[in-house]
């Protein structure tokens, strides 16, 4: 029952940070119908900048809102500079280049930072929460996790929902051809939403690395647990991303805990197969207008 | 003679088996000429080449993405290994390739029928999936496949006959990496002549109607999903000969020789190549296998440790594969070819010359990437 139950909890703390990285990748879709599995090791270099400005001596905070700046900046200059040039135009070199950027930026660290394993520190405990006798699975870097995640998210909800800015980046990503002739600047909206998105990665990236091992090649599995979890949502939908996050989290929690670790990464490729073939629109999918 | 020679050339499928022809008799040549050391890389460059092959079908010919070949190529790698743990297969070695390849289309088949119905980014999605997840099953199952330290291949004796008959043709004793230089490269000659002929035939044509323009193609009858489906099996069939050449030449088949990194480089090979063009894919691979050394020279000179300059060559890969899809798009033998045609036809121009060039309907085999995609499209 205990071990039902901590399962369940670190689960959960997990499928937050997928829900986080899968609402960045279902960012980017929807406003540029890219999948950036460059995502990856873009939030895996924000982890080592926090990584160098903690070595140098201060404090885990500094690190912390270093690397999500570092982040911004990463998503606006790679898509103002990179992928402009695709966009809009056959879809497989959008995909062969967000690839492009996935090896560059995974060698770039290997050979700026070394490719060996370091310790990321976690500025709260990582030991399981006590309460009376029991210890359960929860720590204190999993609660400021989930915190951290809906606070984000919170923050986008009230962007997109709320201001002005919003309202032209949805704009954008619903029509640019109307959007333009409206007055809204689509480039601007598109760059700052690969920015918002990058940040979100980063976040995700650094709530993995606390208190474990990081290398260059860290998030590549979470990565495919973000699609995945985006996947499961309809890939289109934000709310459908952190529902997916959530359950995959869960899911792949389990699996560790009774069938073992080494098998996680087949069951997340099962559950895409078995979504993919029996309900393609993921998880909310309406019956769907058909274009021929 | 001359004209007899002519007509062969003219049918494609005569033109890919004089040009296998051909190869072969450089592949003897070059092999015998070469060093041992340098055998060993002829058939890495062999088992990349086949692979790449595969892939430059799928994303060239048929516009989809597979970030799962290293994860294919590792099956067959290790369906391979499984058959030769004592020395003493039960079948010969070429048999062994045909179970491997089998074996893989049998996973490619899974995962193809799973994505490639739909369209966009979910084949790549679903094939990353298996990149990560198949070196799992090897840690997983340790009793049979090795665990982390991987499983060793042993391969058997030479045949008598072989030995023979390399005797009489090349005069010295066959040595056994260049054994396993002539197994890589006959696999690799026999698999592009077959990619070749399929690419031309109805169901290369069904497969760039797909890539073209899925609409026209859905009216003209073709059925999307089959034609999906089919370009990712005959693709995982490439990738899994390619596991099997691979396992003969590294005499291991380890979770370590398998990683994304492999699939992406594939890729990067293919993109590089020019998508759709098997010269390119072989062009490709031959990068992918000479270029580590010299770059990793070049990082140590310039004061880099080791391990460090190790990861210079896949740097030099990414930065090269972004600046061709922003550049040139048709890659270095698709831009070479039309570079060629143009020339070709500014020349015929002022020459006055009508006589239509038949070489410049090769540039179909190397679409410059134009993929149409319509947005809010059924996914």
């Amino acid at each position: 029952m205990q071990q039902l139950l901590n399962t369940a909890l670190g689960g959960l703390t997990l499928g937050m940070v997928y829900a986080a990285f899968a609402l960045a990748l279902v960012l980017i879709w929807r406003s540029t119908r890219i999948v950036n599995f460059a995502q990856a090791p873009m939030a895996m270099l924000t982890t080592f900048v926090a990584l160098t400005v903690i070595d140098a001596g201060y404090s885990y905070w500094i690190g912390f809102v270093v690397a999500l700046l570092a982040g911004l900046a990463l998503g606006a200059v790679i898509e103002r500079f990179v992928v402009r040039h695709v966009e809009g135009g056959p879809e497989i070199n959008a995909v062969i280049l967000t690839l492009g950027l996935f090896i560059v930026l995974h060698a770039l660290a290997s050979v700026v930072f070394g490719n060996r394993y370091r310790s990321f520190p976690a500025p709260f405990g990582i030991r399981g929460i006590e309460v009376g006798e029991t210890t359960i699975g929860l720590t204190g870097f999993g609660i400021f996790t989930v915190v951290a995640v809906l606070v984000v998210m919170g923050l986008l909800v009230a962007l997109f929902r709320f201001t002005d800015v919003g309202l032209r980046m949805r704009a954008s990503a619903f029509n640019p051809e109307v959007a333009r002739l409206l007055g809204v600047k689509v480039g601007r909206m598109l760059t700052l939403g690969w920015a918002l998105a990058a940040l979100v990665g980063s976040l995700a990236a650094l709530l993995i690395a606390g208190g474990s091992l990081v290398h260059p090649g860290y998030m590549d599995s979470i990565v495919v647990y973000g699609f995945v979890a985006a996947v499961l949502g309809g890939l289109d939908s934000p709310l459908g991303a952190v529902v997916g996050g959530l359950l995959l989290g869960l899911s792949l929690s389990f699996v560790s805990g009774y069938l073992g670790s080494e098998l996680v990464a087949l069951a997340a490729l099962g559950i895409l197969m078995a979504v993919l073939l029996l309900r393609p629109g993921g998880l909310f999918a309406q019956a769907q207008e058909r274009r021929v | 003679m001359k004209q007899r020679l002519a007509r062969v050339w003219d049918a494609s499928a005569g033109r890919h088996l004089l040009l296998a022809l051909l190869g072969l008799v450089v592949v003897v040549l070059v092999v015998e000429s070469v060093s041992d050391f340098r055998n060993v890389q002829l058939a890495a460059l062999a088992y990349l080449g086949i692979a790449a092959g595969g892939l430059t079908v799928l994303t060239g010919l048929n516009g989809q993405i597979s970030l799962g070949h290293g994860a294919l190529m590792a099956i067959g790698a290790y369906t391979a290994a499984l058959m030769l743990q004592d020395g003493e297969p039960p079948i010969p070695l070429l048999g062994i390739v045909l179970v491997s390849m089998l074996v893989a289309l049998a996973v490619g088949t899974l995962v193809g029928v799973a994505a490639a119905r739909l369209h966009g980014p979910y084949l790549a999605g679903a094939t990353l999936a298996l990149a990560v997840a198949v070196p799992g099953i090897a840690l997983r199952f340790g009793e049979t496949l090795g665990g982390e330290a991987g499983l060793r291949v042993r391969l058997p004796d030479i045949p008598e006959w072989v030995l023979d008959a390399a005797y009489f043709v090349t005069g010295s004793e066959l040595t056994r990496s260049s054994y396993v230089a002539y197994l890589a490269w006959l696999v690799l000659l026999v698999t592009y002549v077959l990619l070749a002929n399929l690419s031309r035939s109805r169901v290369g044509r069904r497969w760039r109607a797909v890539r073209d323009d899925e609409v026209a193609a859905e009216l003209a009858g073709i059925g999307l999903g089959r034609a999906r489906v089919s370009a990712f099996m005959v693709s995982a069939a490439a990738a899994g000969a390619a596991g099997a050449v691979m396992a003969f030449a590294v005499r291991l088949a380890a979770p370590s020789g398998f990683t994304l990194t492999l699939s992406l480089t594939l890729l990067a090979a293919v993109v590089l190549g020019g998508l759709g063009s098997l010269t390119g894919a072989l062009v490709g691979a031959a990068l992918l296998t000479f270029l580590p050394d010299v770059v990793t020279d070049a990082g140590r000179s310039a004061g880099l440790g080791d391990i460090r300059a190790a990861e210079l060559a896949p740097l030099v890969y990414g930065l090269v594969m972004v600046a061709v899809v922003l550049l040139a798009p048709a890659g270095l033998v698709g831009t070479v070819r039309s570079a060629a045609a143009r020339r070709r036809a500014r020349s015929s121009r002022s020459g006055g010359g009508t006589t239509p060039d038949r070489r410049t309907t090769h540039t179909d085999a190397a679409p410059t990437g134009a993929v149409p995609t319509s947005k809010g499209d059924v996914r």
